[in-house]
């Protein structure tokens, strides 16, 4: 059986080495922050970290990603304690129907950890998450709130 | 950080306590998130207003949250009258059998038609006023004093005389037992203190830590998966399937024929799914098989020029305006296909069981859903049991029609166990209710002055009513297909007819978030620019001359324009384009600023948009909304498109249906210019007068005129 560290905890989970992160991550372990949007990683709904990458869950192979540190929207605040970035998304009410915004949040998390100051450019570049309700502008101020903290 | 309300968990436990049945929560329950009801005794004063001891209010909030807001502008509704602490409101949304059992004591809880705020602000601002008073009457019975000597504020009311205070937490068990007051007194606009004001959003804070709140992340004990395949040409059947090829795979446990598609069910939704990748299926296609966008769009023509077709406009006599017109404009415009693609796919859980029907759902219609699950299940409305959860965008998918629920009461029933049904994303754009493809033929005759004296308007499309409340129908004809050329067309035009071909196709047409106004407000305020451009006359100006005696209109277009500075030249290699649309009891200017490279590449530089929605409940959210608006309507003017090829549409995920992302985003500016007096929708005003104010700015910057959408079949190249 796959063994999976997510959110720092390992553990051995009974799935199909072929099967996609994103739903050992929701149904096997009912981490369901995580989101399916296109099952192609087209979208980044399902954006989590791999060893502090920012991947697109819904294609890749659970197998890949054994051995790998997992972080999902469920790990990213530490002791209680909001990350900058969902800190940030709170102060610009970013989220409208909020579906696409834990991959959202992933994402941006990873650029800034990269990045910790992202010009414009960079965030266009980075950031290619599709939001149906179109937070984007608010995303971008959200992000430049974030680098300030 | 400020403290701010949130969102009662109740529903959440209710659903899993009555799945669950005593056995371990298969739902996740947060961390941190405080639960109403949990530990207190909360005291109902009315059906919208609950107290506990502690002070929190919560509000009861009928209609669905789709990421409009309502779960916000909603509970302020009700909280500027209760004069309640709004810190310590949480929002709940009641059940539909509850609403169903209680003589629907919470009205429609259908959301969609930018109905919530228009449609419920007189009821909500009562209950809050009903449920002050009898706080007020309940603290004067305790320190025996008139009520009239009484005030609340800020959940506190007060003796003036005394200047005792009483908490509503302490009266609101004791207000339960008074009768409610026949005729509240309303506040005046001018005495809201809420209302109007920038509030922070009550589920932000859930949206941001991944709590579980959508139907795709419920969980109930037992549970299993199942994924589908739908007949790829609409209306088709199952002929047959070779059950044996996928006999043995891991965890499949059943297949399930439903009409028009086969489910199977596994012990996890990617078994489910792999299953049916490999499930051979044999369609009957019917007859449709063959049709094609090609084939769709000669018969819309065909009604462009048909003889019969329903006048739904007229005023003054087209032909003799015509007649003594100086010139003529002519124009065809044509409209696609589009998908809501909402970014979660449609699903749905169900449990079955001999004489009760569960199921948790994203749902606009949470009564729509209760009567979908009855139907599928063959059982009363009472014996159903609906969940409602927060919906991954709604945009009218998940209103009208509820075919994903009844495909999860048909599966859960065969399986015996609860099974959450999820379409994939391929599923979800190819067996969609769309927006309807439309044609428009106009001719308009102006005079020396260049202002029109005739314009005759032909639209030709699909009905959403016929296809999906046929009964609403008014002698056989769908007048809400010609929106926006009916009674919102406010321009100036002695001689005026539109007349509205219903071309049915065999592809299922809906709602899609601003519906037939999405089109149509492109089509007219496109072709308001060609007559504009005939009459040698700049865009603003004349339309602000078509609107001489419509002060309201004037306001909503004048603001757009000076906020975007129409009168100044634009930026090096940036053009401007404008639009005005009336939907929804609303009003909103666009002004547009793109560019065109030689390549003929468009880039939207920067939207500004000018609203009048009468009253505003929370210009924050209504800003929101309008940015939300103009995305909407910008990824469908750039790329939306759905084809139809051998009966089935060809586009399947966002690779060949694709989207606005951050990168592509425009600067939005929003100017609100309430009016007051009137209450309008906010949800989808922004999307209509988008495609037309870019298609104007396209033409500004090019000469191109464009007629059809998406701009990403448009040749723009330049030599």
């Amino acid at each position: 059986m796959p063994r999976l560290t997510v959110n720092g905890q390992t553990q051995e989970v009974d799935v199909d080495p072929e099967t996609p992160l994103l739903w050992v991550l929701r149904d096997t372990l009912g981490l369901t922050g995580t989101k399916f949007g296109c099952g192609i990683a087209q979208c980044g709904a399902c954006t989590v970290h791999v060893d502090g990458v920012a991947t697109r869950s819904c294609s890749a192979p659970v197998s890949a990603v054994e051995g790998s540190q997992i972080t999902t929207i469920e790990g990213l605040s530490t002791n209680g304690v909001l990350h900058p970035v969902q800190k940030a998304w709170i102060a610009h009410d970013v989220p409208q129907c909020g579906y696409c915004q834990s991959g959202m949040i992933m994402a941006v998390a990873a650029l800034l950890k990269d990045n910790p100051q992202p010009s414009d450019a960079d965030i266009n570049a980075a950031i290619t998450n599709i939001c149906r309700c179109g937070t984007y502008a608010r995303i971008r101020m959200a992000i430049h709130t974030a680098t300030q903290a | 950080m400020t403290t701010m309300p949130q969102i009662s968990r109740r529903f959440f436990i209710t659903s899993v306590a009555a799945a669950g049945g005593g056995m371990t929560l298969g739902f996740r329950l947060p961390v941190g998130t405080r639960i109403a009801g949990a530990a207190t005794n909360p005291a109902e004063v009315n059906a919208w207003v609950v107290i506990q001891p502690d002070d929190t209010v919560i509000i009861r909030v009928a209609r669905s949250e789709m990421g409009q807001g309502i779960t916000t502008s909603l509970p302020m509704l009700v909280a500027e009258e209760l004069e309640c602490d709004w810190s310590k409101v949480r929002a709940e949304f009641p059940s539909p059998e509850e609403n169903l059992r209680r003589k629907r004591a919470w009205g429609e809880m259908s959301t969609g038609g930018s109905r919530s705020v228009r449609t419920s602000h007189e009821y909500l601002r009562k209950a809050g006023a009903i449920a002050r008073e009898m706080l007020i009457a309940a603290a004067a019975a305790q320190w025996n004093v008139p009520a009239a000597e009484c005030q609340a504020a800020n959940s506190i009311i007060t003796h003036k005389p005394s200047g005792r205070t009483l908490r509503y937490g302490a009266v609101a068990e004791a207000a339960t037992k008074l009768p409610p007051p026949v005729e509240p007194k309303l506040k005046g606009p001018k005495e809201w203190t809420l209302l109007g004001t920038p509030q922070k959003r009550l589920d932000t804070a859930d949206k941001v830590t991944g709590k579980p709140l959508f139907g795709i992340d419920v969980r109930v004990p037992n549970m299993l998966y199942a994924a589908i395949v739908q007949c790829p040409v609409f209306g088709g059947t199952v002929k047959s399937y070779d059950e044996a090829k996928i006999r043995g795979l891991k965890g499949v446990r059943q297949v399930v024929p439903l009409p028009g598609a086969v489910a199977v069910v596994a012990d996890s939704w990617w078994r489910a799914t792999q299953a049916v990748d490999a499930l051979p299926v044999t369609w009957d296609e019917g007859q449709n098989g063959k049709v094609s966008s090609a084939s769709i769009a000669e018969f819309l023509r065909g009604g462009l020029a048909a003889p019969e077709a329903a006048v739904v406009r007229t005023n003054g006599n087209v032909d003799a305006g015509l007649a003594k017109a100086a010139t003529r404009v002519e124009a065809e415009y044509v409209a696609p296909f589009l998908s809501h693609a909402t970014m979660e796919p449609q699903n749905c859980t169900a449990h079955v069981t001999a004489d009760k029907v569960e199921i948790w759902v994203p749902t606009q219609s949470g009564e729509a859903a209760l009567a979908a699950a009855a139907g599928a299940a063959e059982m009363a409305p009472e014996k159903v049991v609906v969940h409602k959860t927060m919906l991954g965008g709604g945009f009218g998918r998940r209103g009208a029609v509820q075919d994903y629920v009844k495909q999860a009461v048909l599966v859960a029933k065969a399986a015996g166990q609860p099974v959450k049904l999820l379409w994939t994303r391929e599923e979800d754009i190819r067996h969609d209710f769309y927006r309807p493809t439309a044609m428009a033929k106009f001719i308009a005759g102006l005079a020396e002055s260049g202002m029109p004296v005739a314009w005759r308007v032909r639209v030709a499309g699909p009905s959403i009513i016929a296809n999906l409340f046929p009964q609403r129908l008014s002698n056989g004809v769908d007048q809400s297909f010609a929106n926006g050329f009916t009674e919102e067309m406010a321009y100036e035009v002695p001689n005026y007819e539109v007349g509205y071909a219903m071309r049915t196709t065999h592809v299922p047409v809906g709602f899609w978030r601003s519906v037939n106004h999405s089109q149509n407000g492109f089509f007219r305020e496109c072709f308001i620019d060609e007559m504009a451009h005939a009459a040698g006359q700049d865009p603003y100006r004349y339309r602000r001359r078509l609107l001489t005696n419509d002060p309201q209109r004037l306001a909503v277009l004048d603001a757009a324009a000076e906020r975007a500075g129409w009168s100044n030249p634009a930026p090096e290699g940036v053009s401007r384009g404008i639009a005005l649309v009336e939907a929804y009891g609303s009003l909103c200017a666009q002004v547009v600023e793109a560019s065109v490279s030689g390549k003929g590449e468009v880039r939207v530089h920067r939207v500004t948009a000018a609203l009048d929605t009468g009253h505003v409940v929370n210009p924050e959210i209504l800003r929101a909304q309008t940015e939300s608006g103009i995305v909407y309507g910008l990824s469908a003017a750039l790329y939306g498109s759905i084809t139809i090829e051998n009966g089935r549409v060809r586009q399947g995920n966002f690779d060949d249906y694709e989207m606005l992302r951050i990168a592509d985003m425009p600067a939005v500016e929003t100017v609100l210019v309430p009016s007051g007096a009137f209450w309008g929708g906010g949800g989808e005003i922004g999307v209509p007068p988008l495609a037309p104010a870019l298609c104007n700015a396209i033409f500004a910057a090019t000469g191109k005129r464009i007629r059809s959408l998406p701009l990403k079949d448009q040749d723009l190249t330049r030599a």
